[in-house]
C-alpha cells in the first residue's frame, strides 16, 4: 500500500512546559506530516498527554511555539483549535453521559451547523423550518460514521451504558463527525482486551485511509504503535529521546533504556 | 369530598409555581453546575422591569392598547433579561470557569443583592401591579357531583395551564433542538464540550436567558396575584425544598416536585393546622425536604452519584 504522505502540516518547535516547579516537557520539536499516523509514545508519566493538550489548546506552553498549516496557535482555547479542523479523542472517556450514541456524536457536528443557535432554538416538529433540513442533512453524516463504526445496533443507548470499548468507539465517531483535517487520539487503546485493540487499530487505519486524515496518536502499547504507525517520537521524563520510523526507533539505544531499564 | 379535591386543586396550583421558579434552578445548574442563588432576585427584577415597562410604554409612545402595552413591556423586560445574562456571563462566570461550585455559588449570591438592589434603583421600590387581564373570578367545576361543587379560582387555573406550557416548551427545546443538545452537552462535560467547538460563554448567555425568561414568566404570575413587591424575591426560597425534593438535576423532578409540595402543603394545613395551631404552611415544605434529605440526598429524580474508590 503505497501511502501519500504529504507536506509537514503540524509543526512543533521547542515546546516547554512546568506546572510550578515541575517540569511536564522541555525542549521538545517534531513535525506531523499530511496524511501521516505520527505517534507520541514513551513510559508513564513521560508527558505524552501533556503535548496533546498542549496541541489541543487545553494547556498553554511557557516556551516555544507551535504551527498548524502556517498558522501559530499561542493563547488559543480548544475551541479554537477545533475550529481549525482539530479534533482529539480522550483518555479517560469525556463523552456526555446522559446523551445517546447518536445524540453524542450529533455534537461533534455542531461546527458544521450554519443557522446559527437561535434559528435552530426554532425548530418544528414538522420539519420546515430551515434548520430541520439541516438537522436531516447532519443525521445522514452522523449515519455514516455510526455504520462506519459498527455501533448501529446502541445509536439510541445511552453512553453510560455501553461497555468501555464502546465508549471508546462513541468517542472516537464524535471527533469523526468534525469532519477534521488532525486527529488527536489519548490512548485509544489503553483499557481494552486483545479483540477490542485489533478493532480499535482497524477503525484508525481506515480513518487514515479513508478520509486522509492525518493522526498523532499516544499509546504507551509499544506493540499496537510500531505496528500502524509511520513515524514515532518518543518521550521520556519530557524529554525527547528518540524519533523517526519505527524500526529506527526500535533500535534506539535510549529508547530500550527508557523501556526496559538499564543493567547496572 | 368536594372540599377535600378542592384543597388538592388550590395545591396544584401553588405547586406549578413553585415547579416553574424550580426549573430555573435546575436549568442553570444543569448548564453549568452553579446553584443560582439568584434565581429569585431574577424573577423580582423581571417583575419589577414587565411592571414598569407596561407602564411607561403607553407614556412614551402614547399607544393605549392594554394589550399592545402588555406585550411591549414583556418584550423589554425579557430584553433586559438577556441582557443581565448577557453582563452575567462576562463579569462573572467567564472570569470564574473550572472553579469549585462553592465559589460560584458565592457568586451568585453577589449577584443576588446585586439584582435586588439595581432593580429597586432603576424601577422603584413601591408595590406596583401587573395586570395582564388574568380573570379573577372563580368557578364552580363538578357541581353535579357534590353538593355546592369544587370551587376553582380561574386566575390559578390559567396560571397553571401558563406554567405547564412553558414546561413542556422548555422540555422539548432541551430534547429536540441542536441547541439543546449542545446544552446538555455542556452540562454533562466542560472540557469535551469546547473541544468539539461548542461555544462555552454563548451557551451560558443562552442558559441565563432561558432562566431569565422562566424568572420573567414566574414574576408576571405572582406579581398579578400579589403585586410586584420585594417579597417576590422570598418565593424563590420556597423552591428550594421542591429542587430538593425533586433532585437539582431533573427537570421532571422540578415539576413533580413542585405539585407535591403545592399539594402537602396546602393539605396539611387545612386538616393538620387545626391540630398544630395553624402555619404549617410555613414550614411543611422545609420538613418534606429534610426527611427527604435523610432517606433520598439525591432526590426523586436525581442522578445518584457514585465514587469510584
Amino acid at each position: 500500500m503505497a501511502k501519500k504522505i504529504g507536506e509537514v502540516i503540524l509543526e512543533v518547535k521547542n515546546i516547554s512546559l512546568s506546572f510550578g516547579g515541575v517540569k511536564a516537557l522541555t525542549d521538545i520539536s517534531f513535525d506531523v506530516r499530511e496524511h501521516e499516523i505520527r505517534s507520541i509514545i514513551g513510559p508513564n508519566g513521560a508527558g505524552k498527554s501533556s503535548m496533546l493538550n498542549c496541541i489541543n489548546g487545553v494547556y498553554q506552553p511557557q516556551q516555544g511555539e507551535i504551527t498548524f498549516r502556517g498558522q501559530h496557535f499561542k493563547h488559543m482555547n480548544s475551541r479554537q483549535v477545533a475550529e481549525m479542523g482539530v479534533a482529539r479523542t480522550f483518555q479517560n472517556l469525556a463523552l456526555f453521559k446522559g446523551m445517546s450514541v447518536l445524540d453524542n456524536i450529533m455534537t461533534g457536528r455542531n461546527l458544521h451547523m450554519k443557522s446559527n443557535l437561535f434559528l435552530q432554538a426554532l425548530r418544528d416538529p414538522w420539519g420546515w423550518g430551515p434548520a430541520d433540513r439541516e438537522e436531516f442533512a447532519q443525521r445522514e453524516k452522523v449515519e455514516r460514521i455510526i455504520d462506519f463504526l459498527e455501533i448501529q445496533a446502541y445509536r439510541k443507548t445511552p453512553v453510560g451504558r455501553l461497555p468501555y470499548g464502546l465508549q471508546k468507539r462513541v468517542d472516537l465517531g464524535r471527533a469523526l463527525a468534525m469532519e477534521p483535517t488532525v486527529l488527536l487520539l489519548d490512548e485509544p487503546m489503553a483499557g481494552m482486551n486483545v479483540e477490542e485493540k485489533q478493532d480499535m487499530c482497524r477503525f484508525i487505519l481506515d480513518v487514515n485511509d479513508e478520509f486522509g486524515t492525518t493522526i498523532v496518536l499516544i499509546e504507551h502499547d509499544m506493540g499496537v504503535v510500531m505496528d500502524i504507525s509511520d513515524r514515532v517520537v518518543v518521550l521520556d521524563y519530557g524529554k525527547k529521546i528518540g524519533d523517526g520510523e519505527p524500526d529506527a526507533v526500535r533500535q534506539n539505544e535510549d529508547v530500550i533504556r527508557a523501556y526496559l531499564g538499564t543493567s547496572h | 369530598m368536594g372540599f377535600l379535591i378542592e384543597t388538592v386543586f388550590g395545591g396544584l396550583m401553588t405547586g406549578m409555581l413553585y415547579s416553574l421558579i424550580a426549573l430555573g434552578f435546575v436549568l442553570i445548574y444543569k448548564a453549568s453546575g452553579v446553584f443560582n442563588f439568584a434565581q429569585g432576585a431574577m424573577v423580582l427584577f423581571a417583575a419589577l422591569a414587565m411592571a414598569r415597562f407596561a407602564e411607561w410604554i403607553p407614556q412614551w409612545t402614547g399607544i393605549s392598547n392594554p394589550i399592545a402595552a402588555n406585550v411591549l413591556g414583556f418584550a423589554a423586560a425579557f430584553a433586559v433579561m438577556i441582557a443581565v445574562a448577557w453582563l452575567i456571563e462576562r463579569l462573572a462566570l467567564s472570569k470564574l470557569v473550572n472553579q469549585e461550585g462553592i465559589t460560584l455559588l458565592m457568586a451568585t449570591l453577589g449577584i443576588t443583592y446585586f439584582l435586588e438592589g439595581a432593580g429597586q434603583m432603576l424601577f422603584g421600590s413601591d408595590i406596583y401591579k401587573i395586570d395582564v387581564g388574568m380573570p379573577k373570578d372563580p368557578i364552580f367545576l363538578f357541581e353535579k357531583a357534590f353538593e355546592g361543587g369544587v370551587l376553582v379560582n380561574k386566575e390559578d387555573l390559567y396560571a397553571a395551564l401558563i406554567a405547564a406550557a412553558m414546561v413542556a416548551l422548555l422540555a422539548l427545546f432541551f430534547q429536540k433542538t441542536a441547541t439543546g443538545r449542545a446544552l446538555r452537552a455542556v452540562a454533562d462535560d466542560h472540557q469535551a464540550a469546547q473541544s468539539i467547538g461548542i461555544p462555552l460563554s454563548t451557551i451560558w448567555v443562552i442558559v441565563w436567558s432561558v432562566a431569565g425568561f422562566v424568572a420573567l414568566v414566574a414574576g408576571i404570575i405572582w406579581g398579578s396575584k400579589l403585586g410586584v413587591q420585594f417579597s417576590l424575591s422570598l418565593v424563590a426560597l420556597k423552591a428550594l425544598p421542591v429542587v430538593i425534593l425533586g433532585g437539582l438535576t431533573s427537570v421532571p423532578g422540578a415539576i413533580i416536585g413542585g405539585l407535591l409540595i403545592g399539594v402537602g402543603e396546602k393539605v396539611s394545613e387545612v386538616y393538620l393546622g387545626p391540630l398544630l395551631g395553624g402555619g404549617i404552611e410555613i414550614w411543611f415544605a422545609y420538613v418534606l425536604a429534610l426527611m427527604f434529605l435523610l432517606v433520598r440526598p439525591q432526590g426523586l429524580f436525581g442522578e445518584k452519584i457514585i465514587d469510584r474508590v
